[in-house]
């Protein structure tokens, strides 16, 4: 038999049920692959307690036989996640020692599916960055490497942690979280797969608030049939949440035939950016004819505001940053600063928020402050918000010519080296250049493994989806991962 | 738009994060650089366009005003950096 970490959702639920495997012995294969990596700053809380008894409580269930597919399968949990009694700080230093009191509706899903926790995940703090540098755990490290070389390259972020964990198989999937591309990037670089679905579909209650109209969680997995597994124990309506969706959550594994004939898959022209590397340009036209053979009919599109998505929502996001950070004030939670003599309340809070925000956030916060202060709100914030309006529009038309699916890459590189672009901030924004439209216009979109650069890296490729048809665009996926045949996992050296 | 120091200063202030007036140049140079990308939706013909409020269109749920919840002060302040009697206890605010 395989090491049990590394069996995907689907096939260890089937062991299980045939009575081949215990969650126990896959939670402890998971713990033992934890322990070994921690060269990857992948987990930063682990929970090996909590893990064995949810797993006994797992193979209880299942031998009683009523078992839901997610029930006695190791998880890891991204840190943005609140699990009540185990910290969660959302990679800040404002939250160190924070210990929520209540568990995620997510979470609790999840585990009342009998899910086992492993840990918590590393990402970027407060979900803001693209390589998982800004977390004040340090770097999550990428298992992935560039040829001979050992120099470490990102996992992408915001999910940095979860993206390598799952590459890694140090568990068999992970939640994610997705503001402008924070599941759909790490995915990419890290040669899994990742889908951030519909906004609304998943609850937001008890995740972090990072920019509450762009946010949305997802499952990051090893195969597509594994994301719409984990997908639709996610996915639910919520009274807590007053944008989640009242919709029925559908069978999203029963989707899967692979049958994509008749569908129309666009191309966008606009996502054919100066400068593209020749080898993404290729993974795409390749793609392109994957899903044509498969027997899709291939259209060219245009999505004309593409290039303001990433302007719109470097004012959007910030703007709902510095409000929803607002609450990170020292009185209720997480960290305070120690006083001088003669401190006020102001000094208290001015002080706190300086030590306890990392410098990104720091940015991010003032610069949403600046769009929305006096003078300048509709000139940046409501200028933005119409923008954001022609960006839907854009996806809107081309979806009622037809188009089922459309096809770009995920990303403009391959993971680049830990420390090479966080010098300009602006430069970084730029990974996220594919993927924010569609949190942008609330659509789902997944990242899906395709081919290997000439260094040896994962490259993807990303499909958008109608809004709610997630079990569509999982079964387009799906074609085009069959046709993809990707199965390459990196050389394990941690 | 050009940020200078004292507009750096006044975001800081209105942001509640304490800037040493050394890092005030630095930080107005890195407002400048992000607002200048922004600047680019300058370019679009935004006219007769509603700014988004909602991504989805759904009207948000109604419920009864009543209490749901309650009765967990402990747990309220179980974070607290610094509780005292049931309460948060924070700096003298009022003279």
């Amino acid at each position: 038999m395989t090491e049990l970490n590394t069996l995907k959702i689907s096939e260890a639920r089937d062991a299980l049920r045939k009575g081949d495997v215990t969650s126990v012995e896959l939670t402890q294969a998971c713990l033992t692959a934890i322990e070994g990596a921690d060269a990857l700053g992948a987990f930063v809380h682990k929970t090996p307690e909590i893990a064995m008894e949810q797993a006994q409580a797992a193979d209880a269930r299942i031998k009683a036989g009523d078992a839901p597919d997610m029930c006695g399968i190791p998880m890891g949990i991204k840190d943005l996640f609140c699990t009540k009694g185990v910290p969660s700080q959302a990679a800040s230093g404002i939250l160190n020692g924070f210990k929520p009191e209540y568990e995620s509706t997510i979470t609790s899903q999840l585990f009342d599916a009998g899910t086992v926790m492993l840990g918590k995940l590393n990402m970027d703090e407060f979900a803001m960055g693209s390589s998982n540098e800004t977390s004040v755990y340090g770097n999550a490290v990428n298992p992935w490497r560039a040829g001979n070389s050992d120099a470490a390259l990102t996992p992408g972020g915001s999910s940095g942690g979860s993206a390598s964990a799952v590459s890694s198989d140090l568990c068999l999937a992970a939640t994610g979280t997705d503001t402008g591309g924070s599941i759909r990037q790490p995915a990419a670089f890290t040669g899994i797969t990742g889908i951030k679905p519909t906004y609304g579909r998943c609850s937001r209650w008890g995740i972090v608030a990072f920019a509450s109209s762009l946010d949305q969680a997802g499952p990051m997995t090893k195969d597509v049939r594994d994301a719409a597994i984990l997908l639709e124990a996610m996915c639910g309506h919520d009274p807590k949440d007053s944008t989640s969706a009242d919709l029925a959550v559908p069978n999203f594994e029963a989707m899967l035939t692979g049958d994509i004939r008749g569908k129309t898959i666009g191309i966008p022209k606009e996502y054919r950016m100066d400068g593209m590397p020749d080898e993404i340009e290729a993974l795409w036209a390749e793609g392109r004819a994957m899903l044509e053979d498969a027997g899709a009919k291939i259209v060219d599109i245009s999505l004309p505001h593409t290039k303001y998505a990433l302007p719109a929502y470097y004012v959007i996001a910030p703007a709902e940053a510095s409000s929803n950070l607002a609450r990170y004030d020292g009185v209720r939670y997480g960290h305070r600063a120690t006083l001088a003599q003669g401190d006020g309340i102001t000094e208290m809070y001015e002080k706190t928020r300086a030590e306890g925000f990392g410098a990104e956030v720091q940015r991010r916060v003032m610069v949403g402050t600046y769009v929305l202060s006096a003078g300048f709100y509709d000139a940046y914030y409501n200028r933005a918000r119409k923008v954001r309006t022609l960006i839907k529009k854009d996806f809107e038309d081309v979806f009622a010519e037809g188009v089922d699916a459309i096809l770009t890459p995920a990303t403009p590189s391959a993971a680049f080296e830990l420390g090479k672009e966080v010098s300009d901030p602006v430069e970084m924004y730029l990974n996220d250049v594919f993927t924010v439209t569609v949190n942008l216009a609330g659509l789902p979109g997944i990242a899906v493994p395709t081919g290997l650069d000439k260094q040896g890296l994962p490259l993807g490729l990303q499909l958008i989806g109608r809004p709610w048809e997630e079990g569509d665009l999982l079964n387009t996926a799906y074609a085009l991962e069959n046709a993809a045949g990707f199965v390459a996992k990196p050389a394990k050296w941690w | 738009m050009s940020i200078d120091t004292d507009t750096a200063a006044r975001v800081a202030k209105l942001a509640r994060i304490k800037v040493e007036d050394d890092a005030l140049p630095a930080l107005a140079q890195e407002f400048n650089n992000i607002l200048g990308f922004i600047e680019q939706l300058n370019e679009v013909d935004v006219d007769g366009v509603e700014p988004m409020v909602s991504v989805t269109p759904m009207r948000l749920k109604r419920r009864k005003d009543g209490v749901t919840d309650g009765d967990q002060q402990d747990k309220v302040l179980a974070n607290a950096p610094d509780s005292r009697e049931g309460f948060f206890a924070v700096p003298k605010v009022v003279e």
